[in-house]
């Protein structure tokens, strides 16, 4: 099956020194999509997309965007692309109208469909009695509307967002992304790096980033359903007991809390998971209620980043 | 065609940017009209090489009255006050180092005896010579005419090798000279410092990162970064001189439109060497302490402190690099010898020249890139 890509990479590296931030990243990104880089601080999901944006030159490695080669050819992807940072990085002692009607004329937008584009922002991102206030005095929410808006300005066929909803409440989250599914039906790919799982969850493929490296990638749903091990679900009295008596089986991967409930991941070979756990927490006396349950993308970020873990404490 | 214009619209576009930080940005807007009045004030009143008003001592041993008659002329020179007496001349010496006079006058117990014998000197400055203006000024008490009153035999003076005119400021006042040169002082303090941070201070505050994501060239941003501030110069150029001329009586000789054309060069030379620095330094306090470390030659080599051409062969190649040296020679021609444009074309020519190097190199540093 071929589809339409928007990004392709091909071992993408990135060092700082001895530090290896990027590590062989092979990424296939279709089009008008919403594709997530999901992974902790310091995964190297910012530096991918310096790398995709052409800021950071690679240090090994290719990378193609909209079918032409970074960093050799980004200025002229410059006019594709639309890049909103990770901190914000329009000018605080501008106004919200100053800073749009910059970033209009710094991309050549003529004055009149330039007036009109801008008016058509400040409203799809509820901008209007906010568009005389310095962008300084705004809220995270509001600074995160009008960076998008200002992203979104020159209507870029590529939108990078690093970290867009890290300073923003649930209620702003929410409305961002349904901003973001508006974008994508009218053609627009969008690649967001995030820390959140709901966020995660919400694109349609994603890539999983630790240490550098993508350790796995798909849509989340084959994420969850083909996930590497069983997933069992305790629910009881003493959790804590419950944990400990866990994490001495030489079949469970990995015990985590969600709530009020203990996820293991249980080795794929290990036969009748739920009993075996069963008799294992009966061996050791606890309560619990036992039954086996669907991979969250918690689990599947578990997994993929648990034998990396293992190996390089190793 | 379109290119250009495209071109033109982003430079535009850099430019009002700044304008508006210009304008929210108390501090900087300050310094724009605070700074030369300052520096007017301050340089016009302060720095006065023609010395008047020491303070000195007197240890007269004669106790004629001719000798009390040659101090009353020294005193009358406004050059020295007397402000102590003393016994011998040893108290003059302990005066003198104990700062509390700067001149001595020692007059011996056979002062008019000297007179009469005329071969001797008759009386002797002591003068604390650390200051060379100073010691400048007292010499002149040297040629004071004790003839009249003191009661020398009357000779016919010497034959003079050389008689003095001096044109085009004749009653030796020290603004007349410095006035127009702080023009070029306040443009490099200001503007130097105003481009200096201008680059950082985006690199600080995280906007290049999205600035250079843009379809914005380097040279496009470079003269949109630099454009607003030549309106300030040129802002800064006519309130320095007006203040000169309406605070200090500083004459204009030569023609305005020459001055305003050939200033056009030196604002830009100094704009380019801020951004060259901003292109250098990380952090906008580098970039504070790069101009400074580029101001301070400036203002000693340039001949705004010492006279150019009594500096050492190797200071004054260095000079000839320095734009306000360049500055210097056009304002002050100019203004006070009423030069021509095409008198100071030279100098024109050395300042477009230290710009489109210092341009070139400042575009050549500057990378669309983070690393």
């Amino acid at each position: 099956m071929t589809r339409e890509l928007a990004v392709r990479t091909r071992g993408l590296t990135r060092r700082f020194g001895r530090v290896t931030a990027v590590d062989g990243v092979d990424l296939e990104i279709p089009r008008a999509a919403i594709y997530g880089f999901l992974g902790p601080n310091g995964s190297g999901k910012s530096t991918t997309i310096r790398m995709l944006c052409g800021l950071l030159t690679p240090s090994a490695g290719a990378a193609t965007v909209l079918g032409l080669e970074v960093p050799r050819d980004a200025e002229k992807l410059r006019r594709k692309l639309g890049y909103m940072t990770q901190r914000f990085s329009l000018y605080e002692d501008l106004t919200i109208a100053e800073n749009l009607a910059f970033l209009g004329e710094i991309y050549s937008l003529p004055a009149a469909p330039r007036r009109a584009r801008i008016e058509q922002l400040l409203d799809e991102f509820h901008l209007r009695e906010l568009r005389d206030q310095r962008a300084g005095t705004c809220s995270g929410g509001q600074r995160q509307r009008l960076a998008l808006a200002g992203a979104t300005l020159h209507e870029p066929e590529l939108l990078f967002l690093d970290e867009p909803t890290s300073a923003v409440d649930p209620q702003s989250r929410r409305d961002f992304w349904e901003t973001l599914y508006r974008l994508v039906e009218r053609g627009t790919t969008i690649l967001v790096s995030t820390h959140f799982m709901d966020e995660a969850e919400r694109c349609h493929e994603l890539a999983i980033l630790d240490r550098g490296r993508v350790v796995a990638a798909g849509a989340p749903e084959r994420l969850m359903r083909e996930i590497d091990a069983s997933v069992v679900e305790i629910s009881g009295a003493d959790l804590r007991a419950a944990r400990a008596a866990l994490e001495r089986l030489p079949a469970v991967q990995s015990v985590a809390q969600l709530g009020t409930r203990l996820h293991a991941l249980v080795d794929p070979a290990q036969a009748e998971p739920a009993a075996h756990i069963v008799a294992a927490l009966r061996g050791a006396g606890v309560e619990a209620h036992v039954e086996l349950a669907r991979a969250s993308l918690e689990d599947v970020f578990v997994a993929a980043t648990r034998p990396h873990a293992a190996r390089s404490a190793a | 065609m379109n290119r250009a214009r495209a071109s033109l619209a982003r430079i535009a576009a850099i430019a009002r940017k700044e304008l508006h930080h210009l304008q929210r940005d108390r501090l900087t807007g300050g310094m724009v009209a605070g700074v030369p009045l300052m520096m007017t004030l301050l340089f016009g009143y302060a720095i006065n090489q023609d010395v008047r008003h020491l303070r000195a001592g007197v240890a007269d041993l004669s106790g004629s009255q001719r000798a009390r008659w040659l101090v009353a002329d020294a005193q009358a020179s406004q050059v020295i006050d007397v402000v102590a007496d003393a016994a011998s001349v040893q108290e003059l010496e302990r005066k003198l180092v104990a700062g509390e006079i700067s001149v001595g006058i020692a007059i011996p117990a056979d002062f008019d005896r000297r007179r009469v014998d005329g071969d001797r000197p008759g009386a002797q400055l002591l003068v604390d010579g650390g200051d060379p203006v100073v010691l400048a000024a007292v010499r002149g008490l040297m040629a004071l005419p004790l003839e009249r009153r003191a009661g020398a035999p009357v000779r016919e003076a010497p034959p003079r090798a050389f008689e003095l005119r001096a044109y085009y400021n004749p009653e030796r006042r020290s603004p007349v000279h410095i006035v127009p040169a702080l023009c070029g002082v306040i443009l490099t303090l200001t503007l130097v410092l105003f481009t200096a941070v201008a680059i950082v201070r985006e690199r600080e505050r995280g906007n290049l990162e999205l600035l250079i994501t843009t379809p914005v060239q380097t040279p496009e941003l470079m003269v949109g970064k630099i454009a607003p501030y030549v309106a300030i110069g040129y802002l800064q150029v006519t309130l320095i001189l007006l203040f000169g001329r309406f605070l200090f009586d500083v004459p204009i000789e030569g023609s305005l439109v020459s001055l305003y054309v050939a200033t056009g060069s030196f604002v830009a030379a100094a704009l380019t060497l801020g951004l060259l620095i901003s292109t250098v330094a990380q952090t906008q306090f580098q970039a504070f302490q790069m101009a400074f470390v580029s101001f301070l030659p400036q203002i000693l080599l340039s001949g705004f402190m010492f006279p150019f051409d009594g500096m050492p062969a190797p200071a004054r190649w260095l000079a000839e690099v320095l734009p306000l040296t360049h500055f210097l020679r056009i304002v002050r021609g100019i203004v006070l010898r009423g030069a021509s444009l095409a008198d100071v074309l030279p100098e024109v020519e050395a300042l477009l020249i230290f710009f489109s190097i210092a341009f070139a190199l400042a575009v050549l540093r500057f990378r669309k890139r983070l690393d």
